[in-house]
């Protein structure tokens, strides 16, 4: 009987249907088990529920355009009525299933445990919770809905089918063959709740040490360095992702570690092991509670070679970012040996092989292991695919940032040591560069300079995380057998051997290489493929696009730095000056420059102290001459510092319909020039009496982060959304602002914001001063010769 | 010594090479044999007396009118208006001639004890004048007793409350002036009539008018049928103007017109062998030139302008006359003619301009991209009666760097214009449909037309529809040494060289091109037959 006809009408139970294997299955059973139902255990979102999820995640990807294109119209009724969604975590124990999903489970025939961290850079306790415990979990909860589907006479799911890798039984040299561990000769006894219990322990004790110092305060002192003046509530949450991610990266090591300990390259295949170990433990034919059960271990799963559609690929897996940073001329040598087998398999025979593996049913008192690897049937050598690889990108370059194509170069398969030294001194010197460049004052084109190099920089640190996990990978040395899995494909009919095409001996390597994998690599890889640069004006446009949409409703700005080259100290020289003698302008700038360094040092601390400081200066000062003066100001400084692409910006906002406010910690003297731009302005006031400024600010200046509050209250009094505000600032100070809003446009940023930016995929503008207009040394007023002597006002 | 008049050189082997300008810098430009270059009238001599002169005309009005002392009384209202920053270039050397005017004014009213007097710059939709300039043009004296007190205004062409709407021409155009000037009983206008143009009903229709006024003859219609503007009879300009001006009249506003010429000594001291031939320069002035050519080439070009713009010329008046609108405006437009006319035989294929650092838009400031194109094609180009110099589908070949600066202060639009405008069309009528509006009612642009020191933001259309004429006449229009880009922005050919630009006309004009040169400044007008 055909495999379609021995499946037909069957209910598939598959855990992890949005990786890249459970997709391809999804859609494979769906397309070619004709009646067959999926229910998938899925996470719910927080605010998705499964179904939109399988829906969104699944059902929507390009995987299923090929079923998509066959039913046509049918399409969308047909997947409503043939999948169904359940919440389910195979990180929890009973999957975290509801009775309603434990009903569906006992209703279903087959189940498939695809759901995986398949990262090789987990973090080793949610390794362990999902790779490790989950399949016993699957286990336990099949179990359950045995006996619910026999309380109602009925026969429930009767095959299992875990998904395990070919690398659990390691790298070392040798037959790895299609047993359960615990038959290997290098196998090392562990008990695997041990290993569980570790694991936890060991999130404890790191959360604990995070937060207890000198750690703890470490992470305020580099969030502090990073945003500057953003504010504390900016530095604080900046501050705990840093703790996040430090006890994260020393889970990953902690993970990396131990597996190297026993024997494994890396956290994946120990987990997996183990995981393999534990179901068979207490689900396999000598356990208290037996279960029919399969086991099929993959090798590196790749890209499609003909189902759905040659090419088809989900998310980037391990070779894809090792090529593209070859191909991006950033890898300049990858551990190996030319004679070495990488052995990978494309994703559709994993498929396949698991189809027919349901449809042949579990072998009676046995958990059956298939592995599904091409390395020992059909190998693909190392130094071949480095060949095809420079080839390939010799013919088809990819383009750099200036639109020049890169050469790629050639390997010499040094050792693995070699390449991680190299690596190390690359990253070390930009490292190095980087910090030198964080330390100086700029902005605009010349802090986009050091996001290039940070960019680098993290590509550099990338690919020597890449040396460092998958080294051992091209250095694999054991031979996967896949002689059950062969055996099972001969018992397939001719139709069946087509349909479920899963021996690896039919792959071309050279033809697999060069016409599927590698288009299929670079078009996901959204990498330069023409000379020009376009890419990247793409990606301007469509950010402007977003930004200038008319379903915007705020427009928000920041003034200095943002639309003018100019800062509060320039404007108080300005009006200071105006009003002095020729030879006390003189000792004015004299002692405005010596003073320069403390409010430099004072701005980047704290914006809100700077100006409580520097706005002291102004004390005394006539109210009615400095609003004079302003317009002066305006024509003769301010405006000449603008920057005209920032003034039409806001003013196309206003076209638009959308609502414009300024928000700035400039005086409002100043600002009234720039009213009319704008239909709200947020600034700072001095205090009045008699006339003359007290010296001493009303209320909050609107700076740092109180900036998103006023902001809030702003958007709240006027009914506008958030999500549907532009924000364009300058400077990390701003980052609460810009965090905001529903999309933050960094202008000519200052090194901090521009590496924040760059790498939220915010839009950044560098809008310059007319050519021909002010240049930048510190602005005095124009004398005032009025006759009929106006009061002297400014300066102390 | 008598003045010689202008004349036409023929260049042939010996002529000397001719000075370019080219925006803030000159240099010699051998010219093909055969070339004619057209050279300027030398200045005339200063009026000896020039108070006296002034005097003089006061109280010898010109046509029907009263001498200005029996014009003022007690009581009544008087308000003096003057033409504003683009008059005359360069800037004069101190007195202005409009200090000396309204200073004789001044002393005649004070004397009739007239005190109602209110001092109005005739801006239109040019920007306001800052204190500087103020004071250059009225002297400090004037500008104390009037400035503090609130006396002395510039007219705000988007102030409704101060704008008169005076009635409707028969070609239906609305004639909107400045109410104070309107409402006045006396209306002094002090006109510098610098080219042929300047002058008559222009003064009050044009300098005080609204741009619901002004939109009327500014457009790519009346600016196209303007052939040129320096001959009254011939411009389209003229006659609405005119039209205006006799509504203005016969709706009551009563004014008295002076007009002046200067002559056309535009250089002072060291400069003066920029306004002399060639082949007559002195040791003196080929080392003044190669040390300031070079010296300008070498400074950047912001301290190349700042050099320039503080050039103040030695103009000295030449003549006066007061009274009557149309009855001064003949007599003044003679004297200019005779000032700076030179008759041309014959139109050219080719003609060349050196295009200098200064045009009426940018004293104290920078020439935009499309103010070289305005001082080239609308201007330079009109400088002409009876026909133009270059023929019918011949080219123009303009000397300057037209980089793409602009003072974001005095020409805020025309950075929008540029960037916004010039990248979708370069058609006068077709910007004038589609964009015009937006630009002219843009309230940002008002605001900072009205309180700062901004063009009104229809100011580069206007601009660009002075070069409408120019552009529908010439074949091509090529600009040496202008940035590639900004120059194909405005729909002309860029040339690194004068050869190369002259092979590239040759394709639009043919082999052996008649090539004509205007060797200006200083002024001149020709007369082509």
């Amino acid at each position: 009987m055909s495999i379609a006809d021995t499946l037909r009408g069957q209910r598939f139970f598959v855990t992890g249907g949005t990786g890249f294997l459970g997709t391809a299955l999804v859609e494979r059973i769906l397309r070619t088990i004709p009646e067959s139902t999926v229910v998938l255990a899925i996470r719910p979102g927080r605010r998705a529920t499964p179904l939109d999820r399988a829906m969104k995640e699944i059902i929507r990807n390009d995987c299923f355009d090929r079923l998509r294109d066959e039913l046509g119209d049918a399409f969308a009724d047909e997947m409503t009525r043939r999948v169904v969604a359940v919440a389910g975590d195979v990180s929890q124990d009973g999957l975290g299933l509801d009775a309603d999903g434990l009903e569906q489970l006992s209703r279903c025939n087959v189940i498939i445990h695809s759901a995986a961290a398949v990262s090789f850079d987990s973090p080793l306790d949610a390794a362990v919770e999902i790779n490790l415990l989950g399949p016993g979990r699957v286990a336990d909860a099949m179990a359950a809905a045995r006996a619910i589907a026999e309380g109602d006479g009925r026969r429930g799911p009767d095959h299992l089918i875990a998904i395990s890798t070919c690398y659990v039984a390691s790298t070392f040299q040798g037959e790895a063959k299609e047993h359960l561990l615990g038959d290997h000769r290098f196998d090392v006894s562990v008990d695997w709740r041990d290993e569980v219990t570790a694991a936890r322990r060991m999130r404890a004790d790191l959360e604990a040490e995070s937060r207890r110092d000198p750690v703890q305060s470490e992470f305020t002192v580099r969030a502090r360095k990073e945003l500057g003046a953003a504010g504390s509530h900016m530095i604080a949450i900046r501050a705990e992702k840093m703790r996040e991610d430090w006890v994260r990266s020393k889970l990953v090591d902690a993970g990396t570690t131990r597996s190297q300990a026993l024997g494994w390259p890396d956290a994946y295949p120990y987990t997996k092991a183990l995981g393999e170990r534990s179901l068979v433990e207490r689900h396999g034919p000598k356990s208290a509670s037996p279960l029919p059960i399969s086991i099929v271990r993959p090798s590196i799963i790749e890209s499609a070679v003909s189902e759905p559609f040659p090419g088809w690929i989900r998310g980037f897996r391990m070779a894809e970012p090792i090529i593209v940073s070859y191909a991006r001329g950033l890898l300049k040598e990858f551990p190996g040996v030319p004679e070495g087998i990488v052995d990978v398999i494309p994703v559709d025979m994993v498929v396949a092989d698991v189809i027919a593996v349901a449809a042949h049913g579990p072998a009676p008192d046995e958990v059956a292991v298939y592995q599904i690897a091409s390395g020992v049937r059909n190998p693909l050598r190392y130094g071949r695919l480095v060949e095809l690889v420079q080839a390939w990108f010799t013919e088809r370059p990819l383009y750099d940032d200036r639109g020049q194509p890169i050469s790629v170069p050639a390997w010499s398969f040094p050792g693995r040591g070699r390449v991680q030294r190299q690596l190390k001194r690359a990253t070390t010197g930009i490292d190095t560069l980087e910090k030198v460049l964080a330390a100086l004052p700029l902005r605009g084109r010349r802090a986009m300079l050091s996001t290039q190099l940070e960019e680098r920089g993290a590509m550099a640190r990338r690919a020597m995380g890449y040396v460092e996990l998958y080294g051992s990978y091209t250095e694999t040395e054991a031979r996967y057998r896949i002689d059950r899995s062969l055996e099972l494909f001969e018992t397939l009919d001719e139709a069946d051997r087509t349909t479920f095409a899963f021996d690896p001996g039919t792959i071309i390597w050279d033809a697999y290489v060069n016409d599927v994998h590698l288009p299929s690599i670079v078009k996901h890889a959204r990498v330069r493929t023409a000379p020009g640069t376009q890419v990247m004006a793409d990606r301007q446009d469509r950010g402007r696009a977003n930004v200038l949409s008319p379903d915007r409703q705020l427009a928000v700005f920041d003034l200095e730095n943002t639309l003018m080259a100019s800062n509060v100290v320039d404007t108080y020289a300005w009006f200071a000056s105006r009003h002095l003698a020729p030879g006390a302008r003189a000792s004015f700038v004299a002692d405005l420059v010596r003073s320069a360094p403390q409010l430099l040092a004072l701005d980047r601390r704290d914006r809100g102290d700077f100006l409580r400081t520097f706005y002291l200066r102004y004390e005394g000062a006539s109210v009615e001459q400095l609003r004079a003066d302003s317009w002066e100001l305006f024509s003769e400084q301010l405006l000449l510092r603008s920057y005209p692409a920032g003034f039409a910006r806001v003013r196309e906002h206003r076209r638009l319909g959308h609502r414009t406010l300024l928000i700035t910690g400039a005086l409002d003297v100043v600002i009234e020039p720039f009213a009319p731009l704008f239909d709200d302005v947020i600034c700072a006031r001095l205090g009045v009496k008699d006339g003359k400024f007290t010296g001493r600010m009303e209320e909050l200046p609107p700076i740092g982060e109180a900036r998103a509050n006023v902001l809030d209250d702003y958007a709240a009094e006027h009914g506008l959304k958030l999500s549907e505000t532009v924000a364009y600032a300058d400077s990390a100070s701003d980052l609460a602002l810009l965090d905001a809003v529903g999309f933050p446009v960094a202008v000519n940023p200052e090194a901090r914001l521009a590496s924040i930016a760059r790498r939220r995929g915010w839009l950044i503008e560098q809008w310059d001063r007319a050519e021909g207009g002010a240049s930048r040394s510190l602005p005095l007023g124009r004398l005032d010769r009025s006759p009929i002597g106006l009061p002297r006002v400014v300066g102390r | 010594m008598r003045p010689r008049p202008g004349f036409v050189l023929e260049v042939d082997r010996s002529t000397p090479p001719t000075l370019m300008w080219k925006g803030e810098g000159f240099g010699l430009v051998k010219l093909p044999v055969g070339s004619r270059v057209v050279y300027a009238p030398e200045p005339f001599e200063a009026l000896d007396d020039p108070e006296g002169a002034i005097r003089h005309a006061l109280e010898h009005p010109t046509g029907e009118s009263e001498p200005l002392s029996a014009l003022l009384r007690p009581g009544m209202t008087l308000t003096i208006c003057f033409d504003d920053i683009s008059l005359p270039l360069p800037p004069m050397e101190a007195p202005d001639i409009r200090q000396m005017i309204i200073e004789a004014v001044l002393d005649e009213a004070a004397s009739a004890g007239v005190d109602d007097v209110v001092l109005i710059a005739a801006l239109a939709l040019h920007r306001r004048m800052t204190e500087p300039e103020l004071r250059h043009a009225l002297g400090d004296r004037v500008y104390d007793a009037f400035a503090p007190h609130g006396l002395l205004l510039q007219h705000d062409a988007e102030d409704p409350s101060n704008l008169i709407h005076l009635g409707v021409t028969k070609h239906g155009e609305d004639v909107e002036i400045n109410k104070r000037a309107a409402e006045s009983d006396l209306l002094v206008y002090v006109n510098i009539n610098l080219v042929a143009m300047d002058g008559g009903h222009k003064s009050v229709a044009t300098g005080l008018a609204s741009y619901k006024s002004l939109r009327h003859h500014h457009n790519p219609e009346t600016m196209t049928h303007s052939k040129s503007f320096m001959d009254a009879p011939a411009s389209e300009l003229h006659s609405a103007n005119w039209r205006m001006g006799r509504l203005i009249r016969d709706a009551g506003v009563k004014i008295f017109q002076i007009e002046t010429t200067l002559n056309t000594d535009t250089f002072p001291g060291n400069f003066q062998f920029l306004q002399k031939r060639e082949w007559e320069w002195s040791l003196k002035d080929r080392a003044t030139f190669l040390a300031a050519s070079k010296a300008l080439d070498a400074a950047p070009p912001k301290m190349a302008r700042q050099i320039l713009h503080s050039i103040k010329a030695p103009h000295a008046l030449r003549s006066v006359y007061a009274g009557e609108v149309e009855a001064v405006h003949e007599k003044i437009t003679a004297d200019v003619w005779a000032q700076q006319g030179v008759a041309v035989a014959g139109q050219t294929d080719i003609v060349t301009m050196g295009l200098p650092y200064i045009s009426p838009y940018n004293v104290n400031s920078i020439l935009n991209p499309i103010l070289v194109a305005c001082l080239g094609l609308g201007y330079f180009f009109n400088l002409y009666r009876g026909k133009p110099v270059v023929r019918e589908g011949g080219v123009a070949i303009l000397f300057h760097p037209t980089r793409p600066e602009f003072h974001p202060g005095h020409h805020p639009s025309y950075i929008d214009f540029f960037e916004q405008v010039l990248t979708e069309t370069t058609d006068p009528v077709v910007m004038h449909e589609q964009f015009e509006e937006a630009f002219a009612t843009d309230p940002w642009y008002i605001h900072l037309y009205r309180t700062g020191h901004a063009y009104h933001g229809v100011h580069p259309f206007y601009m660009w529809y002075w070069c409408s004429h120019a552009m529908k006449h010439l074949g091509r229009v090529i600009i040496v040494g202008g940035d590639p880009a900004t120059v194909r922005r405005m729909g002309f050919h860029p040339a690194s060289t004068l050869d190369d630009a002259l092979e590239m006309a040759k394709d639009v004009v043919g082999p052996d091109p008649t090539l004509t040169h205007l060797h200006t400044p200083p002024l001149l007008l020709a007369d082509v037959t």
